[in-house]
């Protein structure tokens, strides 16, 4: 069984169609049936769409309580449906929803979980689930097994391989969520979107760290990304821990573990150092570009292109040279 | 002492920021090997050791710091109260090395029992060495008290806890009454930097240090991490071109040329 989950606009997360790619390859594997459960308020078209992918069952857990996130009601209802369905296996994507909500299942269930998956296959010998995750800050893979029922993972986004849309379509199960105003025990007092960066789709991304020194140095990377969006469509501005720890720059920016993992044509690290933890999100960029006045930063073992100096001597003719390139 | 009781767990780790070449892995004995790499607080319970202080800060508390684990360096730890953590308890004992997550929130639940009340826990958003991000939440299930996870900010008002919770795309800001548990993420802030005269004061103040039986642990039913297989992270294959020139600018220039070369 899969947990599905919404997007910002009511739409299906990239991830549940990820889980029930994954998803259907555990369920042949062990012989079962894949299902789907979806949380929320007014589910009936999502529910609709995502029994064409793969989903032998889609669980609809309606109720108008959970129209917005509520991780209280979320564990309770998942608590119930787990209790009465005993999945195999359960995967709930490694977004800020899997993440609050799966360790606190898992508790409950008295099973164990693997957080942060980015593989996973059946054990032949016994039918348990292999976990494969990045620890040591991306320095290492382990795998892991455990015995617990339900066998529980979260995943990572952006690994597996989505379902593909099919022309036979899972059976519609609604499910009392069994959930009631008391066990509501956050006020929500309200609920701030901010600026929506699209670091994962970007062609070309500048980021900055610790060595940028500051909110002005994020300006000449701004000025740079001007510069490029005349030869390139989708071009942002990103930036390690550091900088964001520092309040030089929104964290909505930050790549790494703990921030977006990104894929560019294009990667500029300026003044990055390259502690793994922010390498482990730039790994699939395909030229990264490294400018750092210390020639022993990690950030230049794994860059196609280097410049050991100061950026701030570097840029402007870095620049002046590109446009008369152009 | 007025204001709130806080309780922050913070464990020791090897130092995430050290180059990824001080990482020796042995797939053999399924070992990861960190020496030479120091010690520190895992830098993500750091930020939970700044969100309580700026609690303190603002309307008084009590701030103790606990760290689970097996020869916990005194020395790393004691950092915390440097910064201005009121007490500091070491839970240590040989049975506590390489704990799962559940393992660890059950030895700190024993000890936030033993400590008697509380009105707040913070904790890290995750460790820096098993990534796995589920200690303070399980820790949250055992108490059996409400749990916030990613806090950007955190304020105390009357009695309930206040916060700006990470969501997809933006924030939240919840309220919640005490005693709660809160996971901390890194938006709150580094640790600040201890004060030479707190530092010398830090080293007359005593550390407690507690082993399995003082907090009633049945070492039985400790789990330790178990992994099946352990691989180097893929290499990414890449081999550094270095920009030649006599000057930045003319290293600048020939990045500009090379860049334009390949797009």
């Amino acid at each position: 069984m899969v947990c599905g989950e919404a997007g910002e606009g009511g739409e299906i997360h990239p991830i549940t169609l990820e889980l029930l790619g994954v998803g259907r390859k555990l369920a042949d594997d062990l012989s079962t049936e894949l299902s789907a459960v979806l949380i929320g308020d007014k589910l009936g078209e999502i529910a609709e769409e995502v029994a064409f992918f793969e989903a032998d069952k889609v669980y609809k857990l309606e109720n108008p309580l959970l129209e917005d996130f509520k991780a209280d009601l979320w564990v309770e209802a998942l608590e119930k449906l787990c209790g009465e369905i005993n999945p195999k296996v359960f995967l709930m994507g490694h977004t800020v929803t899997g993440m609050e909500i799966a360790p606190r299942l898992a508790f409950r269930l008295n099973t164990m979980l693997i957080t942060d998956c980015i593989g996973l296959e059946i054990d032949r010998e016994d039918g348990l689930l292999l976990c494969t995750k990045p620890v040591y800050g991306g320095n290492a893979i382990a795998v892991f097994k455990h015995k617990g029922e339900p066998q529980f993972a979260t995943v990572r986004k952006k690994v597996m391989e989505p379902a593909e849309r099919s022309s036979t379509k899972g059976e519609i199960i609604d499910f009392d969520p069994g959930i009631d105003e008391s066990m509501v025990k956050i006020e929500s007092i309200k609920i701030v979107k901010e600026e929506v960066v699209a670091l994962d789709k970007a062609e070309v991304i500048i980021s900055g760290g610790r060595g940028i020194g500051g909110i002005e140095g994020f300006k000449e990377l701004d000025e740079l990304a001007n510069l490029f969006r005349e030869s390139f469509e989708k071009v942002e501005v990103g930036c390690s821990r550091p900088a964001v720890d520092f309040g030089w720059i929104s964290s909505s920016r930050q790549i790494g573990l703990t921030g977006e993992k990104v894929s560019p044509a294009l990667y500029i690290a300026v003044g990055i150092s390259g502690a793994t933890q922010h390498l482990a999100g730039i790994m699939r960029a395909k030229k990264i570009v490294a400018i750092n006045s210390d020639p022993k930063s990690s950030i230049f073992n794994v860059a196609d292109y280097g410049v050991v100096e100061d950026y701030k001597k570097v840029l402007p003719a870095f620049k002046k040279k590109w446009r008369e390139l152009s | 002492m007025n204001g709130i009781r806080i309780v922050v767990c913070a464990k020791q780790v090897p130092d995430p920021e050290a180059p990824f070449t001080a990482v020796e892995v042995d797939s053999e004995a399924k070992k990861i090997s960190t020496k030479g790499i120091p010690p520190v607080i895992n830098p993500f319970d750091e930020n939970a050791i700044e969100a309580a202080l700026c609690i303190k800060e603002e309307d008084g508390a009590e701030v103790t710091v606990l760290s689970v684990g097996a020869n916990i360096s005194h020395a790393v730890l004691r950092k915390a109260l440097a910064v201005g953590a009121d007490n500091l308890i070491l839970l240590d004992d040989p049975h506590f090395k390489d704990l799962d997550s559940y393992s660890t929130a059950y030895v700190l639940s024993n000890a936030i029992k033993k400590i008697g009340g509380y009105d707040l826990i913070l904790t890290g958003r995750q460790a820096g060495d098993w990534d796995s991000g589920q200690t303070g939440l399980i820790l949250g299930e055992m108490l059996e008290i409400v749990s916030i996870n990613l806090a950007r900010s955190i304020k105390i008002e009357d009695g309930t806890v206040v916060v700006e919770k990470m969501i997809q795309g933006g924030y939240e800001l919840v309220r919640t009454k005490l005693p709660s548990l809160v996971t901390v993420s890194s938006e709150i802030g580094e640790l600040r930097y201890p004060t030479v005269k707190r530092r010398l004061q830090a080293h007359k103040q005593p550390i407690e240090v507690w082993s399995a039986e003082d907090v009633e642990i049945d070492s039985e039913k400790l789990k330790t991490i178990e992994i099946m297989e352990l691989l180097p992270a893929l290499g990414m294959g890449r081999q550094c071109h270095f920009m030649e020139g006599d000057s930045p600018e003319e290293k600048g220039e020939n990045l500009a040329i090379t860049l334009k070369g390949i797009a």
